[in-house]
Parts: C-alpha cells; sequence; structure tokens
C-alpha cells in the first residue's frame, strides 16, 4: 500500500472528523451571532466531507470522492443562499443576532 | 274540453290565491276581494256545468294529467274523478264558498290584512277541489294535507293573539295525528291492492279480491277512520275544533263547518266498498259517532260564546253523519252533510254578523234583544235553527230523520242516543237564538247605540242560506229520493228506499215531538223566566263540568303532554348534556394539547438547535444500542 494511509492511520482522520464536527455543534449552540453559526454548520459539513474522502481512501472505492464533490457544489450553493437571507434579515432586523429573531414565536 | 275545463276548475282558485298573494296589497281591498270572489265564481260555473253533464250521461268523467310515480308493479297517476260524489261536493264546496268569500268582502272590509284572507280562502278552495276529485288516494292525500294548512293559517289568522296562535297550532298537531292514520290507511291499501286508484279499487274488491286478509283490511279501515275522525272532528280528536273558533268567523262557517270538516265523511263514503269489507270498524265508526254527537251537544248546552255553541253543535252533527256512515247508510250521511253545510253555514254566517254588530261581543250574556235592529240577521238565523232542530219541513228534519231512522232500524240504543243528542241540539239552539235577540239587550250603552242591521253583502249570503236550508230537504224528498238515485252508481249498498209505512211516521212523529221539546224547554227557561247563564265563577255541579268541556283539555294536559314536556326536558336536560359534553370533550382535548404544544413554539432559535443536537445524539445512541 503506497497510499498516505500508510503514513498516518485512518483513526486519525476518523478523530479529525469527530473534532472538527464537535467544534461546529458547539459553534452552533453557543455562538449568538448567525454568521458564526453559519459557518459552524460549514465546519460540521466539511467534517463528514473529510471522512467521505478517508474511507474512500480507504477502500479503494472513488464513489465517496464523488459524493464529495456533489456535497461541496451543493454546499456553495446553500451558503449563497444562507448568506442572502442573512443579508435580508440585517436589513430588516439591523441584527444578525439570532435571538432577536423570534417572530415566529407560538 | 274537459280536461281544461277541469283545469279551469282547480286553477281558477289558485290563480287567485297567487294574484292576491303577490298583488293583493297594492291592488286594494275592494279588488282583491273581488279577485278572490270571482275565481270561486268561475270554478263554481264550471262545477255546474259538469254537475249537469253527468247528471244526463250519467258517466264518470276521469282525467289523467300525467304519471306521478312509477315502480315495478304500483303506478300512481296523477288524475281528477269526477263522478256523481265529486260533483256533489264540489257544488256545495264552491257554491257555500262564493256566498262566503262574498260574505267576507264585507266582513273583513276593515282588516289590514284582507288580501293575505282572501289568499288563504283561494287557497283553501283550491285544496279542498284538489282532495274532492282527486282520482287516487295520493291526490286526495295532498288536498287533504293542503286544507289543514290553510286551516291552520286562517284560525290564527289574527296572529298578533297568542291565544289565537294556540288555538292553530293544537288544530295542526290533532290533524296531524289523524293524518298519520290516513297515511298508514293509505299504505295498507296499496301493499295489499297495488293500487290506490278509486276506479280500480272499487274493481278490485267489486270483483272478490278482499287483498286475502282480513285483519289487514280492518287496520286499514281503522287507520283511515281515525283519519277521518281527526279532520271531521270525532272523539277522541275533536277538542281541535271548538278551539278553531279562534278564526274569523267566515272561516268557521266556511272550514270548520261546511266544507273541510266534513272531508272525513267525503272520504270514507269515497271508499264505501272498501269499509263494507270491515263490518266491525263500521260499527265502531257508528258508535263512536253516536257518543261524539251525545258528548258534543251537552257540552254545547252550557256554552256562552256564541261561537262555540255553534262549533259544539258541529261536532254533534258530525258525529250524526259518523253514526250513518258507520250503519252503512252513506247515503244518508252525505244528505246530511249537504243540508247541514246550508243550515250551519248560515247560522256562523249569522253569528258572525250579530258579532259585526256588537264589534266583536261573542258572550251571549251581553247580548239579548237583536230582533228589532237586525231583522234579516234573525229571521235567517231562526229559519236555520228551526232547520237544525230539525223542525218539520225545513231541511234538517228531512236529513236527521232518516238517520234516526236508520238508527231505529239497525240499532235501538244508537237511535235513543242520537235522539237524545237531537233534543238537546233544539235547546241549546233555540237557547242561543233566545239569549242573543230576545228580550232586553245586555251590553254596553255604547254598543247599543251602534247596533245596525248588516250591510247588504253580509245579509245576503244570509238569505240564499236561509232559502237553502228551508228546501235544501227536497233533494231526498222520501218517495222521490233524487239524491239516493244519483248516488247509486257510488254507493254500492244504497239501503232501504225510504218506504214510508206507519212506523216511519211514528218517527217522524217523535223526532218532531222531541225537537219541540227542546224548544220548549228553552222557551220556558230563558223567555218565561227571563234566565241569563250566570258569570264563569258562578257556574256549579255538573253544568261547571260541561262547562270546562269535561275537562276533556286538561286531561289531555295530563296524560299526553305533560308526559311529552317532560321527555323533552328529560332529552334537553340529561341526554343532550351527556351527548354535547362528549362530543365537546374531544375538542376540549385537542384545545388542552394545543395550548401546552404551543409553548414549546418558543421562537428561541438556539432551543431549536439544541434539541435537534440533542434529538440526533439520542437517535445515534440508540441505534449504537440498538447494534
Amino acid at each position: 500500500m503506497n497510499n498516505i494511509l500508510n503514513q498516518i492511520g485512518i483513526e486519525n482522520y476518523i478523530f479529525l472528523a469527530v473534532i472538527l464536527f464537535s467544534i461546529g455543534v458547539f459553534g452552533v449552540l453557543y455562538r449568538r451571532n448567525a454568521i458564526i453559526v453559519f459557518m459552524s454548520i460549514e465546519i460540521m459539513l466539511n467534517a463528514v466531507n473529510l471522512l467521505f474522502v478517508a474511507f474512500s481512501t480507504y477502500h479503494q472505492d472513488a464513489q465517496g470522492q464523488v459524493f464529495v464533490f456533489f456535497s461541496m457544489a451543493v454546499a456553495a450553493a446553500e451558503v449563497a443562499v444562507g448568506l442572502a437571507i442573512l443579508v435580508s434579515i440585517f436589513r430588516n432586523l439591523g441584527s444578525i443576532d439570532i435571538d432577536n429573531l423570534k417572530n415566529l414565536k407560538g | 274540453m274537459d280536461t281544461n275545463l277541469a283545469l279551469v276548475l282547480v286553477l281558477t282558485p289558485f290563480l287567485g290565491f297567487l294574484l292576491n298573494v303577490f298583488f293583493g296589497k297594492s291592488l286594494g281591498k275592494t279588488v282583491s276581494g273581488t279577485i278572490g270572489t270571482l275565481s270561486v265564481v268561475v270554478s263554481f260555473a264550471v262545477t255546474l256545468y259538469f254537475f249537469l253533464q253527468i247528471n244526463a250521461t250519467k258517466q264518470p268523467i276521469q282525467i289523467n294529467l300525467f304519471d306521478w310515480m312509477s315502480f315495478s308493479n304500483f303506478n300512481v297517476k296523477f288524475g281528477f274523478l269526477l263522478d256523481q260524489l265529486s260533483l256533489l261536493w264540489l257544488l256545495f264546496v264552491t257554491g257555500i264558498g262564493s256566498l262566503i268569500h262574498l260574505y267576507s268582502i264585507s266582513y273583513m272590509h276593515d282588516d289590514e290584512n284582507m288580501h293575505k284572507f282572501f289568499a288563504y280562502l283561494n287557497l283553501f278552495i283550491f285544496f279542498m277541489i284538489t282532495l274532492v276529485i282527486g282520482s287516487n288516494l295520493l291526490v286526495m292525500f295532498i288536498g287533504w294535507e293542503g286544507v289543514g294548512l290553510c286551516s291552520y293559517l286562517l284560525i290564527g289568522f289574527w296572529y298578533k293573539n297568542q291565544d289565537f296562535n294556540d288555538a292553530a297550532k293544537k288544530a295542526f298537531i290533532m290533524n296531524r295525528i289523524g293524518d298519520l292514520g290516513l297515511l298508514i290507511g293509505i299504505f295498507i291499501i296499496a301493499s295489499l291492492f297495488h293500487t290506490t286508484d278509486f276506479v280500480e279499487l272499487k274493481e278490485l274488491i267489486l270483483g272478490g279480491t278482499n287483498g286475502g286478509e282480513t285483519f289487514w283490511i280492518a287496520a286499514a279501515a281503522l287507520a283511515l277512520f281515525i283519519g277521518a275522525s281527526g279532520k271531521s272532528a270525532q272523539i277522541p280528536l275533536y277538542t281541535w275544533l271548538p278551539d278553531a273558533m279562534a278564526g274569523p268567523t267566515p272561516v268557521s262557517a266556511l272550514i270548520h263547518a261546511a266544507t273541510m270538516v266534513t272531508a272525513g265523511i267525503f272520504m270514507i263514503t269515497r271508499l264505501n266498498f272498501f269499509f263494507d269489507l270491515a263490518p266491525q270498524i263500521l260499527n265502531l265508526i257508528a258508535i263512536i259517532g253516536a257518543i261524539t254527537a251525545l258528548v258534543a251537544a251537552t257540552i254545547g248546552l252550557v256554552q256562552n260564546d256564541i261561537k262555540k255553541v255553534l262549533a259544539y253543535s258541529t261536532v254533534s252533527q258530525l258525529g250524526l253523519m259518523f253514526l250513518a256512515l258507520g250503519l252503512g247508510a252513506y247515503q244518508v250521511a252525505v244528505f246530511h252533510v249537504i243540508t247541514h253545510a246550508f243550515f250551519k253555514a248560515c247560522l256562523f254566517l249569522g253569528s258572525g254578523s250579530v258579532i259585526h254588530a256588537l264589534h266583536g261581543e261573542q258572550d251571549m250574556r251581553k247580548m239579548g234583544g237583536l230582533k228589532k235592529a237586525m231583522p234579516i240577521t234573525f229571521f235567517t238565523m231562526l229559519i236555520a235553527s228551526l232547520a237544525i232542530s230539525g223542525i218539520f219541513p225545513f231541511a234538517g228534519f228531512w236529513s236527521k230523520d232518516e238517520i234516526l231512522m236508520t238508527a231505529f232500524h239497525t240499532d235501538i240504543p244508537l237511535w235513543i242516543i242520537a235522539s237524545i243528542a237531537s233534543i238537546m241540539t233544539a235547546f241549546y239552539m233555540f237557547r242561543l237564538m233566545y239569549l242573543t235577540f230576545f228580550k232586553e239587550f245586555r251590553g254596553t250603552e255604547h254598543q247599543k247605540s251602534h247596533l245596525h242591521e248588516s250591510p247588504k253583502l253580509i245579509t245576503l249570503p244570509l238569505v240564499v242560506l236561509a232559502i237553502l236550508a228551508t228546501f235544501g230537504g227536497l233533494i231526498n224528498f222520501p218517495g222521490s229520493n233524487w239524491l239516493n238515485h244519483y248516488l247509486e252508481p257510488i254507493i254500492t249498498k244504497v239501503g232501504h228506499e225510504g218506504s214510508l209505512g206507519a212506523t216511519e211516521y211514528m218517527l217522524m212523529g217523535i223526532a218532531l215531538v222531541g225537537a219541540i221539546v227542546g224548544i220548549g224547554i228553552a222557551f220556558a227557561k230563558y223567555i218565561k223566566q227571563s234566565q241569563v247563564p250566570s258569570e264563569d265563577t258562578e257556574i256549579t255541579g255538573v253544568s261547571k263540568v260541561l262547562y270546562n268541556k269535561y275537562y276533556l283539555d286538561e286531561a289531555y294536559t295530563i296524560i299526553f303532554i305533560n308526559p311529552i314536556n317532560a321527555a323533552s326536558r328529560f332529552f334537553r336536560d340529561v341526554l343532550e348534556t351527556a351527548l354535547s359534553s362528549f362530543v365537546f370533550g374531544f375538542g376540549k382535548v385537542a384545545e388542552a394539547v394545543g395550548t401546552q404544544g404551543k409553548k414549546l413554539q418558543s421562537g428561541s432559535i438556539g432551543l431549536y438547535l439544541f434539541a435537534f443536537v440533542l434529538g440526533v445524539c439520542i437517535l445515534l445512541t440508540c441505534l449504537f444500542i440498538a447494534q
């Protein structure tokens, strides 16, 4: 086996992905700034992408890498829409603190 | 030609109704009354044409307009049957109807809703004609229900008086009980014979088909009789008729004396071939009729409201007619229906004339001495009273005498009851006459100064009816017996030919003496001794029981109305509460869940995200454990 997994074991990729995902989760839960929440979601997404790629190499199967391309393309579109929503929220409320977004309270 | 004329006959009063309903108010009182009267006169003219035709040809006219309902082996045609019986009925319905319409033009002239009155009267005539000329039971039933409706509308015509509304409702509900009976009778006949057509039924039954089941025949006859006793005010359903006097007097004369209340007799005569199959029911009819005649006559003895006396007298006379029907002497009953229509309409219209002159006073204790002020009314009412009392040679003598004779030949106890009832009739009719027209006037000075004879439009019908009440007996004069011969095609068993032997002359003598005795007692009491009936509170003893109509209304209240009220209160308070709290329970649960659940939607995004993450964690843990 002459790929990168010989030098750095698969388990390290998994740990990294878990750490990244957890960072994302905590960012989502603890930050109030909508943009940072948004960034945290991106981190979670990329943690999963990393796992995809790592396992794709591990299994010698290109499918995972193809998926990652798709997922990155979709994520790009999602970022565009999400940021547009944030801009619109800022224009309306003058703030992007998610605690202020309570208009849908039942 | 005949079809068109028959349609004219039926639809002219309906046209009059439509015109009066939609344009009556703007046309003005005189025009509205004229339209109402003319439409009935046209019907009368057409009837007369048909009557003369059938008198010459003896051929009944059958008119089928269209197929009404049609099932596999059961067809109902919408058609008319103009035969001897229906034309006879039409003659006095439209004839007396015309006179009463004429009378009403003057009588109702001060009423703001005169156009409505004429509209209802026209509608009544329309339904009555439908009832009479329907070619099968179901067409007859349309008319039957329609006249009940009109009766309700007209009793409650002065709707601002709650008592009158109650009387109207009472009449309608009592009739409804009878109508249910009629409907059940029709159903049984339809299921036994697969037809409701009178002609077909007659052919089937005379051809020997009896439906196979005597029990069901008797049941149908009984049900039909209940229907008849509702409409024609027999025991136990008669209580609505005296209360129906709440309506304007022309209505009492037309609907509640001369025409509608004879519908039951018409129906039984129409189906005489059917009733002949159920002799036990005929017996029952005779007994009920005799008892009704007696009971109503006893109540009539002590009533003080001039119209109430006439109302009970109507019930009593109807009882006599039912007695004749029950004895199988249908033609005699028809004869009495006709003479009764003449003199009773005359009496009611006369009492209306009196009430009109006294500005609405109906209590005979406050009348008296009207003879001089109202000679025409007095004279015509006197003739009618003589006729109803059965004094020779007025119309009532002949018809009542035939009933008594038939009863004597078949059933002596019934004859005795009927004779007592007719003596009482003579008494209370002359009590009415003496209290109203003789002695001194007992009303207020104001009324006294306004006493006057009624206008010509009121007296003219009175005179015509008085003439009819005098000579009406001629149609079935013993010896010629025109009516019996005329009705032969209708009534399968015309009874004895009224041959006059010694017994018959003796019976006539007894009846006449009885009537004179009745009049004599009234004369002794109210003229010689100048008695005036005591005030309501001072009435005691037997007369109190009679004055309160044997407390029958109270008994009905206790036996029927109170339990029904109690049941409806039970259903409202207990059953409905239980049911609705069950149904409302669903709503309450949903509402409570929603009230609590809406707190979850706090709008705090942080909380949502936390719940989301927590949920994913729990899900993952579960999956992990499951493995």
